[in-house]
Formats: structure tokens, sequence, C-alpha cells
């Protein structure tokens, strides 16, 4: 249970069209990622399959049902909202059972399943009281236990960690997972931030426009980005792109490298450079690069690097590390 | 703001405002003291001190059978107020949470029904009541008083259901509410402080009209706005009476006025001022 | 935001509000347009005929309407002067530092609350009564002969009334208005050199002047209005002195019993009105998004 297919999906507002039309699929219990920058659609595309928005042509298929244009609340899904979206005059433990009591669940039954999501999720103390004296953390883990009790045949999850605090959200990301590899139901989540999708997802969705730049494992996009944008946007810190000569060299209109790739020389290398700013981090070294052709790059270096401001310093891409790129800016393969 | 200031300035300022406050307060204060004077010593000259008479209280009833328009006034203010909100209600969720490129336009056309004047509708409505036999009517007035203050109940709710954040009614809605335990179980709790600032508002207005009240009742419809000004010459009551008729007047609408401060500048000025 | 579900329910619900407020705004003003243009008497309901421009010609004419303009602009920027000068005042007062904040205000707005032929009674007999009222008492005791407002300045003790009533209102949106005004920039204005009168000049004002904008807007709709007042106090009179559009159409309606003059009347009133709603639906249509 919990298998989603996207046949030919369009979602127009008025006349701007803001998903043109996208294939997809997926299969039971995976853990799919939309990722993209803002206003690329994937939050729309979420809110499509969950029913809060009408596709304007299209299907969409929930376990060989076609669900298109069935309501929110027949689709069998649960979703995890940006703000969490909790009743702020319920208490924790009846925000949690809302979605049983909606389905007219019997009370004791009800509230079996509330104590046990709540165990799960660390709550059992916290159920008597009302979100509003909750923290950042624990508001989204009753999100997460509203949707969890339902067992729904798959979890959608709407930029669900954008409103924490970086050290909340790392722990948060964790948890999540070992949920999904707990209860092996399917989840589909949203987020602009590329380190999520990531170190979580099972098959990550690259979205710009609307428009699937490209499928695949994280693997997959780091190592064999589809084009410029995917492999600008999978990796952190981004991928350097280099034009003109030293693309020509390799036969590409341009080329990209990743700052991890560069092999680095105080004295020799194929492309010189002066470092600007070098951020020394102790278990990794961040240059920021000046080339003599005026690109700036950012390489990395692990562990401690000994350089500083102004200093000369000469770059190597690694071998069988340099992706190639046309003019349209696909890749060459 | 709050900044550390001498007691000397402060004691400077509070004499000024409270002088000021007082003397706005003043009338009322008068007529509350003149309700508990005698009727002689009511037009005896300037006395401060009553005479903790309730006589006036209970001629104003018995002579003038008090009770009435004042149940009238609790009627029309609470009938209208119910029938508006019944009204209002499903309209103001409508626009604040499925709003469509003509919702502003809807709600500025509204406002602008509060303001045509209703002397220039006086003709025809006195008309229409005279024919159907609505005048001197609970039922007619109740109508009018709610057609009179809706814009303001549909606007005041929408600016309250604006601020409920449209997540929480889709995450109700994915978790299978149908739009009935959507309203009831989600939107009404949140809204319930909302609905009550503009309950509170709209008992205030619907109370104290009296351009509606004084031309379409005569006795049996006749609330305290219409019962008060038709005591317009003071052969009909003396000093004491009237101001024991005006304090009970005043004194339920003057509470709620107190407790409805903040909501009330919001509600009165359709949002423009927070 | 919504599915078309949810869309088409909107609109089911949508639709009592504004079928009412349509019907409520079109037919009876329909009714007054056409009942101008008639000579309608409810005295003589058979002499009815049509009448043409006749009412409003005779409306114009009279010397009464042009008084009661003038009495009507009158009354209305004179309360308006009092209240809002009178509101930023006290307004000011009341956000300094001082003991019982909160009962202060609630004095200062409780007139509002006073229902207006209570408060008009109330001063016609407590307060400016030739012989028994305060002013009377208060002119006594001076050693002067006391005032009869309703006789000698009927239109200015109307406008006392009125601003009474109307005053909490103002001081109540500018004291709002006032006190979101940001503290730090106050500070900073202190740190430039800025003396209490520019920091009220250039600060505080522009801070106000939306609110301000929204106090004479507003009240100028009611105050075009004003009828309960006049009704227990002077009845328009003596003569027309006292007499604003608004009773000038009642006089016409229910005691002249003359139903195309009234109606001329209103839709004089509607034109009037219209001016002030359209400013005031631009100041309130800007702060809806």
């Amino acid at each position: 249970m919990g298998s989603i297919t996207l046949k030919q999906v369009r979602k127009a507002f008025g006349d701007i069209e803001v998903i043109p039309g996208v294939d997809l699929e997926i299969n039971e219990g995976e853990f799919v990622v939309f990722v993209g920058p803002s206003g690329c659609g994937k939050s729309t595309l979420l809110r499509l399959i969950a029913g809060l928005e009408d596709v304007s042509s299209g299907q969409i298929i929930i376990d060989g049902q076609d669900v298109t244009s069935a309501a929110p609340a027949k689709r069998k899904l649960a979703m995890v909202f940006q703000s969490y979206a909790l009743y702020p005059h319920m208490s924790v433990g009846k925000n949690i059972a809302f979605p049983l009591k909606m389905a007219k669940m019997p009370e004791e039954e009800r509230q079996k399943r509330v104590n046990h999501a709540a165990g799960i999720l660390n709550l059992t103390d916290y159920l008597d009281r009302k979100p509003g004296q909750l923290s950042g953390g624990q508001r989204q883990r009753v999100a997460i236990g509203r949707a969890i009790v339902r067992e729904p045949a798959a979890f959608l999850f709407d930029e669900p960690l954008s409103n924490l605090d970086a050290a909340l959200r790392v722990n948060m990301r964790v948890e999540i997972s070992e949920l999904h590899k707990k209860l092996a139901t399917t989840m589909v989540y949203v987020t602009h931030d590329q380190v999520e999708a990531m170190t979580m997802a099972d098959k990550i969705v690259v979205l710009r426009a609307g428009r699937v730049e490209q499928i695949g494992s994280p693997l997959e996009l780091y190592h064999s980005p589809a084009n410029r944008f995917v492999g600008g946007f999978i990796g952190s810190p981004n991928m350097n792109f280099l034009e003109g000569p030293a693309a020509e060299a390799f036969g590409a209109h341009a080329i990209g490298v990743r700052p991890e790739h560069f092999l680095m020389s105080k004295t020799e290398g194929q492309l010189p450079g002066t470092v600007g700013v070098a951020e020394h981090l102790g278990s990794d070294t961040f240059l920021h690069i000046d080339l003599d052709d005026g690109t700036h790059i950012i390489a990395r270096a692990a562990g401690e690097f000994p350089i500083s401001h102004g200093d000369r310093i000469w770059l190597t891409p690694e071998e069988g590390r340099v992706y190639r790129f046309d003019k349209e800016g696909l890749a060459i393969t | 703001m709050a900044r550390a200031v001498s007691t000397r300035i402060k004691i400077g300022y509070t004499v000024a405002a409270w002088t000021v406050a007082l003397i706005i307060f003043f009338p009322i204060l008068y007529t509350v003291i003149t309700s508990l004077k005698t009727e002689q010593a009511a037009i005896s000259g300037f006395d401060l001190w009553p005479s903790f008479s309730l006589e006036s209280y209970r001629d104003v009833q018995s002579q003038y059978n008090y009770f009435k328009p004042f149940m009238n006034s609790v009627i029309l203010s609470l009938g209208s107020t119910a029938l508006a909100l019944a009204v209002a209600i499903p309209a103001a969720w409508a626009m604040a949470f499925s709003p469509t490129k003509h919702t502003k336009d809807i709600l500025m056309w509204m406002l602008s029904t509060k303001m045509m004047p209703a002397v220039a509708v006086l003709v025809p409505i006195y008309l229409i009541f005279l024919r159907t036999g609505l005048m001197d009517t609970r039922i007619g007035l109740t109508v009018m008083l709610m057609l009179i203050n809706l814009p303001i109940v549909v606007w005041m709710l929408y600016t309250y259901f604006r601020e409920i954040p449209g997540e929480i009614l889709e995450a109700a809605r994915m978790d299978g509410a149908t739009l009935k335990d959507e309203i009831i179980h989600v939107l009404t709790p949140m809204a319930i402080p909302g609905i009550a600032s503009t309950v509170l508002l709209n008992i205030i207005l619907a109370w104290n009209e009296a351009f509606w009240t004084i031309q379409l009742t005569t006795t049996n419809a006749a609330p305290l706005s219409a019962f008060i000004a038709s005591f317009s010459s003071p052969q009909g009551l003396f000093w004491a009476k009237l101001s024991a008729a005006s304090t009970l007047a005043i004194a339920p609408i003057l509470i709620m006025g107190w407790f409805s401060q903040k909501q009330l500048v919001r509600g009165l000025t359709f949002g423009a001022v927070k | 935001m919504a599915t078309r579900q949810t869309q088409s329910l909107a609109r089911l619900m949508r639709a009592p509000a504004i079928i009412l407020l349509l019907i409520w705004m079109i037919v009876p003003l329909g009714m007054t347009l056409y009942y101008s243009f008639l000579n309608y008497n409810l005295l003589n309901p058979a002499g009815t005929s049509w009448a043409g421009w006749f009412n409003y010609v005779y409306f114009y004419t009279d010397p009464a309407f042009m008084e009661s303009i003038k009495n009507t602009l009158i009354l209305v920027l004179g309360v308006l002067a009092i209240t809002v000068i009178g509101g930023i005042a006290i307004a000011m007062l009341i956000d300094k530092p001082i003991y019982g904040q909160g009962i202060v205000r609630i004095l200062t707005i409780s007139p509002f609350f006073v229902m207006p032929p209570v408060a008009a009674l109330i001063w016609k007999n407590m307060i400016m009564h030739p012989s028994y009222g305060v002013f009377a008492d208060l002119a006594r005791f001076l050693g002067v002969s006391p005032i009869d407002w309703f006789a000698q300045y009927p239109l200015l003790s109307i406008i006392i009334i009125v601003s009474w009533q109307w005053l909490p209102f103002a001081t109540l949106i500018l004291l709002t208005s006032l006190q979101s005004l940001d503290g730090e920039q106050v500070e900073a204005a202190e740190m430039d050199g800025a003396g209490a009168v520019s920091r009220f000049i250039y600060l505080v004002l522009p801070h106000m002047a939306r609110a301000m904008t929204v106090v004479i807007l507003i009240q100028t709709i009611f105050l075009l209005g004003v009828y309960a007042e006049i009704l227990v106090t002077t009845n328009g009179g003596p003569g027309n002195s006292s007499t604003n559009l608004t009773y000038l159409i009642y006089r016409a309606a229910r005691l002249n019993f003359d139903v195309g003059g009234a109606a001329a009347g209103g839709i004089i009133a509607v034109i009037l009105a219209n001016f002030v709603a359209i400013f005031l639906m631009r100041a309130v249509g800007k702060n809806l998004d």
C-alpha cells in the first residue's frame, strides 16, 4: 500500500502555468523528496497530490485508484504542514486524536493509538498541554503524531523543518528518517534544502519552474547530474563552473567541478589563482579563490590547510571528477 | 516608550488627565447622582450629594412601564445580532478562506451600503412598513437593525477570520473533517474571540440606534431609544425620573463598552485602525 | 487556494449576505428616486402625478434648504474641529505616564456609549437648562445671568452635545494609533536633537495622519445623519436655525407628508454622502491587503 502515480499532471492558476505536465512514479515504501528553489512548484505538486488543489489536467493514482477528483479526506494521505497547523484550542492528545475522531473510531481504540504514537514521538508527558505551550520541535512531533495515528497510505511533508533552528533541524531530520525505517510507509517530502534531500531521500525529484529536471537517488544526482542546474543545485558548497579555454580543454562549453574535487598546490597546477577568504573550520578548509581568468571558485581541502589571504594557489581538477556540459547546459556523457 | 519620569511630572500629568476625564464624564455622573435624588432635591440647585432615594426608579416603572421598552431593546439588539451573525459568518468564512478576484470589491461594496444616509430611504421604508403591517413590530425593526449593521458584522468577522491560518483548515480537511466538522470543531473555537467582540459591538450599535427606532415604532415595539426620545419635554418626566430612566438605559451598554474598547476601534474603523 | 468544491460552496455561503444587501440597497433607493419625480402627498394620495424635476427645483429654491445645508456644514465642520483637535490633545495626555490610566481611559470614552436621545436630554435638562442646568448654576455662582442655550445659540448647543458624544471616538482611535508609534523612532529623533515640538510635527502627526483621516471620514458619515439630538432638543428651531438636511427631510416626510419632496431631498443627501464615501472607501481599501 502506498504507491502514487502522476500522469501528465498539469496545474495552471488562471493564465499562469505553474506545472506544465509531470509524470512521476512513487513506489510503495519509498522516501521521495521534491527539491528545488523557491517558486519551482514543489509545494504545489504536493498539494495536488494531497487534493488541496485541483489539477488542471492529468491523473493522480494512489494504490491503483484514480483519485484525481477525490476530496483530500478520501485519499488516505496524511500531511505535515510547514506551520505545523496544530489546532491551538485542543490539547496535544486531542490534536493527535482528531483524525481518528473524524473517522468515528471508538474512543478506546483512539486512546490506544494516541498513546502508541505519543510513545514513539516522546510526547507522552505532554498529552494534556496546548500546542502554545510546546517548543518548535515538540509541535513538529505533534504534527507528525497526528499524521501517523491514521496509518495513512502515504505521508506528505511540506517543508516541515524550515521553522526550526539549525541544530533542531538536524535532529528532526534523523527522527523522520528513523520513523520512515520503522513504519516503512511511503513518504513524500518537499524541501528547498538540498542537504535534507541528500540525507533523507531514497529518490530525489529536482524541480525547476514546474518541470522535473532529474529524478534519481541522491548519489546518482551527485555523480551524474543531467544538466548544469542539477549539478549546481546538488552538493554543498555549490559546484564550480568554468567556461572558456579551461572548458574547451575538456571539449565542452562549460565544465563543473565540485569544491571537494580539486587538488591544491602552492607551487604548480592547471588553474592559477589568488586566495581571497580562507575559512578554517578545523575539519575542512574552504577557500574562496579568484582564478587569473577572473572566475570565482570555492575549493575544499580536507582537514587543516595552512594558507591565508592573498597567497597564490594552483588548482587541478581530479581525474574523472570533471562534469562536462554543452551550450544548452545538458551534460555530455 | 515607558521611561522613568520623575514622580512630580507624573503627578502633574495625572492631575491634568483626571481633570479632563472627569469633566468629560461629568454629565453621566451627574445623571446617576440625580437619579438617586428625590424630585424636589433634583431641581433645587447644584448638589453632588445624592439623597439615595430609589423613588424615581420605582416611579419610572410604575408610571411608565419602563420594563417594556427595556425588554424591547434587549430583544431587538440580541435578535438583530443573531440574525446578522447567521448571515455574516458563512459569508465572512467564504471571503476569508476562499477569496476570488472580486472579494475585495464585494467587501468595499458592502461597506458602501453602510454609507447610504438613512434619511434618503426614510420615505420608502416608512411606506413599506406601513403597507406590510411591519410598523411598530419587533420583527420589522429587528430585520431593519440587522440590515444596517450587517456590513460591519461581515467586515469585522472577515478581518478576524483572516487571522486564522488557512493551513489549519487544510489540515482539518486532510484529517478527514467535513465542512461541518471543520466549522464546528476547528473554525468556530478559534474564531470565538473575534465573534464575541463582533457581537459586543453589534449589540452596542443596535441598542443605541435612534433613527429607525424612532421612525418605525410607536408603543408596542419601541425600544429605550424611542421611549426616551418621547420625553423631549420635561413635562413628561421630571428630572430625577428622567435621570433614572437614562441611567438604566445606558448602564448595560456602558459596561459592555468598557470591556470592548480595543475591538471597538477595529470594528468602527472597518479594520483600518487596529 | 482551494479546490472547485470549496469554491462552489463558498459561493453558496456568500450569497445570502450579498443578496440581502443588494435588495436593501437597490429597492428603497430605487423607490426614493422614483418618488422624487412624483407629486405625492400622503394627505392626498389620489392626487399623485408625475412631477418631473419640480420636487428638486422646489427643494432647491426653498430658503429652508439653503439654511439646512449651511447648518449641516457648520455642524459637521464644527464637531470635526472640536473632536479632532480635542482628541489629539486628550490622546496625548492619556498616553503620558499617569496614575490610573485605565480608569481615565474608561471615563473618557464613556459618552460614546450613551444613546443619542439620552445624551441630548441629559445636556438639555441637566446641563444647559436655563434655570435648573449646571451651566445656569455656574453662571449664578459667577454672578452673571444664565444663558438660554437652545433659544439663543441653538446650533452651537447641538454642536456641543454632538462633540461630547464623538470626542471619545476620536480620542480612542487616535490613542490607539499613538500607542503604535515606535518608541525607538522617538528616541532616535531625540538623539538627533529634535525637541518636543519638532517631534510632534515631524513624527507624531504624520504617524497619526491615517487615523485622523479615518476619524474625519467616519465621523462625517455619521454627522451628516445627526437626527435624534435635534429632535429632542430644538426640534430644528427656532425657525430653521438648527435644522440640518436630515432633519429637513424628516420634516418633509413625516410632518408635511410630502413624499415627493422628501425623496428629492433624500437623493440630494445621497449625493452629499457619496462625496465623503468615495474618500473613505479609498482610505479603507488601501488597508485591505
